[in-house]
């Protein structure tokens, strides 16, 4: 495991795009479930090509905070851009932005009653409204790229967890996603499976993938992103260069949060 | 990279399997275990397997062995059902079945058009039969369901290609009860499917209505509904214009069940992980991409059981339609034994009438036990 928070390999080269306009843009975003205030003048901005990983304890908001992005939650205050294109009620945008950002769940998430090759071309061929043969070439494609091109026939209940992931992050990329969202990808997964879709996740993030990445893998933090953003209960406490988050922590909710991780292993 | 599917037991040879012993396998086994298992198991086992037997020897003596297969009819074409009537109680009168039989099957049909109501019942047994068949599970059904309703109707009713007419009134037996049963079943079910998802939606309009739909219509028997399309609709129609009774029959079944159904169908809307809808929603798919790629497919898996189960009891609800006066399989068989002659054999019609239904009912369990296994296979490793 990632005791002490060892790197895994050399940090990935940084493929920031300053030219372009920031890719996510949260601006003063407030959330309440009911009367808990579970976001609180959350401001984050993402550049294209960056990579950011959020890390915090549990219940500080992380999750809420990526499913805002993709409107699997709706915030109440605060200004929420994607690409450009604000968060609203507005349907047509938001099936724009969604196109757009590609999804990656805990809990993996795949249509059991599809193969997985109907999985990955599902999106393809009636969003984008790509010809079957050509989603189905696309599809093995980033299914050979995850390295299971043979089980594109299978159903997921006869892969193991990390296959699935691994499966969910193809039909992910199957859809061209600028933006590419893993709300802690890892954690419901044994750990020789977590090598396998970290290294998947890695090879995303060298080929200059933006991403955002829930994760309580600080090794992989390390190694691949450009910033690290620890929550807790509801605000961005701190943000940095891994560098500066992990060795040089400044408040004392972030001591304690590094303190306990380290423990932990 | 290591494929977790490889499973241990390759890495390394263990011992060849051995066949288990065969004491503990096999019918021999089965039967020690379940039925001899101990003194109290044996002596139930014994005691249960006398009166089982007992009631088998009774049954078939009264069936089979001490029954009347036919009775003289003299000649002014009145049964002398004498020798019947001394069996009664000791054995069968089956003679009633043969005697009035068609009256049974086809009610007050003109006698010698019985042909057209035989092929019709055919015909509803062939639809269900492709209707049920995987293969057939595309837009072709469509056409063929089309079709084949638009030739019953033309069978039940004549009037071209040189079929008599024959008015609705004079509709009975098991065509009957196959038409509201088809139709009910039919148009209740997509309907059903729209007023679940009606329920879930977030547009306020929707949502009341489909509530109000469903608690009115389950608040009520479903005789008070027919009582009230029977007798009230015809009031609130314009002057001169009428709807037939069976129509009126039929669209109070399709509403009764479409209700029922729509809280099975909800059950399983509820019952798919919220991860599914959100997984869709993420992917860009619209909302009818999404209900129907997605979330119905799984959710109308999960629920074969209460569907099958809805589909069954309502096939026999139909038999309420004997209340505004339609002459379904249940009251013809009713009406048979009226006559003087063959009055006091109703065990033996409702015995009949019972394995048509049975018949049907059974057919429908054993194929959505086999659907079910079919549509689940991709959760079996």
């Amino acid at each position: 495991m990632s005791a002490a928070i060892e790197t895994s390999g050399v940090h990935i080269a940084s493929s920031v795009r300053t030219d372009a306009p920031p890719a996510i843009v949260l601006d003063k975003v407030n959330k309440w479930y009911g009367a808990l205030h579970v976001l609180r003048d959350v401001d984050l901005q993402v550049a294209l090509g960056e990579r950011v990983v959020v890390c915090g304890p549990s219940g500080s908001g992380k999750s809420t905070m990526i499913r805002c992005i993709n409107r699997l939650e709706t915030h109440q205050e605060g200004r929420i851009l994607v690409d450009g294109i604000q968060l609203s009620d507005d349907l047509r945008a938001l099936d724009a932005i969604r196109r757009d950002v590609g999804m990656v769940f805990q809990s993996f998430n795949l249509f059991p009653h599809l193969t997985i090759l109907e999985n990955c071309t599902l999106a393809p061929i009636w969003v984008r409204k790509m010809p079957k043969k050509q989603a189905e070439e696309l599809a093995m494609e980033y299914l050979t790229r995850v390295r299971i091109p043979e089980q594109a026939k299978k159903y997921p209940g006869q892969l193991s967890g990390g296959q699935q992931q691994r499966v969910a992050i193809a039909r992910a990329l199957c859809m061209k996603p600028k933006i590419m969202l893993f709300d802690e990808p890892t954690s419901a997964l044994d750990p020789e499976m977590i090598k396998e879709v970290l290294d998947t996740m890695v090879m995303l993030a060298a080929e200059g993938m933006t991403m955002i990445c829930v994760t309580h893998e600080m090794g992989f933090a390390r190694q691949v992103a450009d910033r690290v953003v620890f929550m807790d209960r509801g605000e961005v406490v701190e943000s940095g260069t891994p560098d500066q988050v992990f060795n040089d922590p400044k408040t004392e909710r972030l001591k304690l949060f590094l303190s306990q991780i380290l423990r932990g292993h | 990279m290591s494929d977790i599917t490889l499973n241990a037991a390759t890495a390394t040879p263990e011992a060849t399997p051995r066949n288990p012993p065969v004491a503990t396998t096999g019918p021999i086994a089965w039967v020690r275990a379940n039925l001899f298992s101990g003194w109290l198991s044996t002596a139930v086992t014994l005691v249960l397997a006398y009166f089982i037997v007992k009631a088998i020897i009774g049954v078939i003596d009264w069936a089979f062995i001490n029954a009347i297969w036919t009775v003289p009819v003299n000649a002014n074409g009145v049964a002398q059902t004498q020798a019947c009537r001394d069996l009664h109680g000791t054995g069968a009168c089956w003679a009633v079945i043969a005697e009035k039989h068609r009256f049974m099957l086809f009610g007050t049909y003109p006698y010698d058009e019985h042909w057209r109501p035989a092929i019709v019942c055919l015909l509803f047994i062939g639809l269900y039969i492709v209707s049920a068949m995987r293969r057939f599970w595309t837009w072709v059904l469509i056409p063929i369901w089309a079709a084949t309703l638009t030739v019953i109707g033309i069978l039940m009713w004549g009037g071209i290609f040189g079929l008599t007419y024959v008015p609705q009134e004079r509709w009975g037996g098991l065509p009957i009860t196959l038409i509201l049963a088809t139709f009910g079943l039919a148009f209740a079910f997509p309907l059903s499917i729209l007023v679940a998802l009606g329920r879930r939606s977030s547009l306020p309009a929707i949502k009341v209505i489909c509530v109000l739909y469903v608690e009115l219509i389950r608040g009520v028997p479903l005789i008070s509904l027919l009582f009230m399309a029977s007798v009230m609709f015809p009031l609130f129609l314009p002057e001169g214009m009428n709807i037939d009774k069976l129509l009126r029959a039929q669209i109070a079944i399709i509403l009764f069940a479409g209700a029922y159904l729509a809280e099975v169908v909800r059950g399983g809307l509820q019952a798919l992980p919220k991860g599914q809808y959100e997984a869709a929603d993420a992917m860009g798919l619209s909302y009818w991409q999404k209900t129907g790629f997605i979330i119905l497919p799984q959710a109308l898996r999960l629920v074969i059981p209460p569907l099958v189960n809805t589909f069954i009891g309502f096939f026999k609800d139909t038999s309420l339609v004997l209340i505004i006066g339609i002459f379904d399989l249940l009251t013809a068989g009713k009406t048979a034994i009226v006559e003087p002659s063959w009055q006091g054999f109703g065990v033996e019609v409702y015995v009949f009438v019972g394995l048509i239904y049975l018949a049907f009912c059974f057919a429908m369990s054993k194929y959505s036990q086999g659907l079910e296994a079919e549509l689940n296979r991709h959760r079996r490793r």
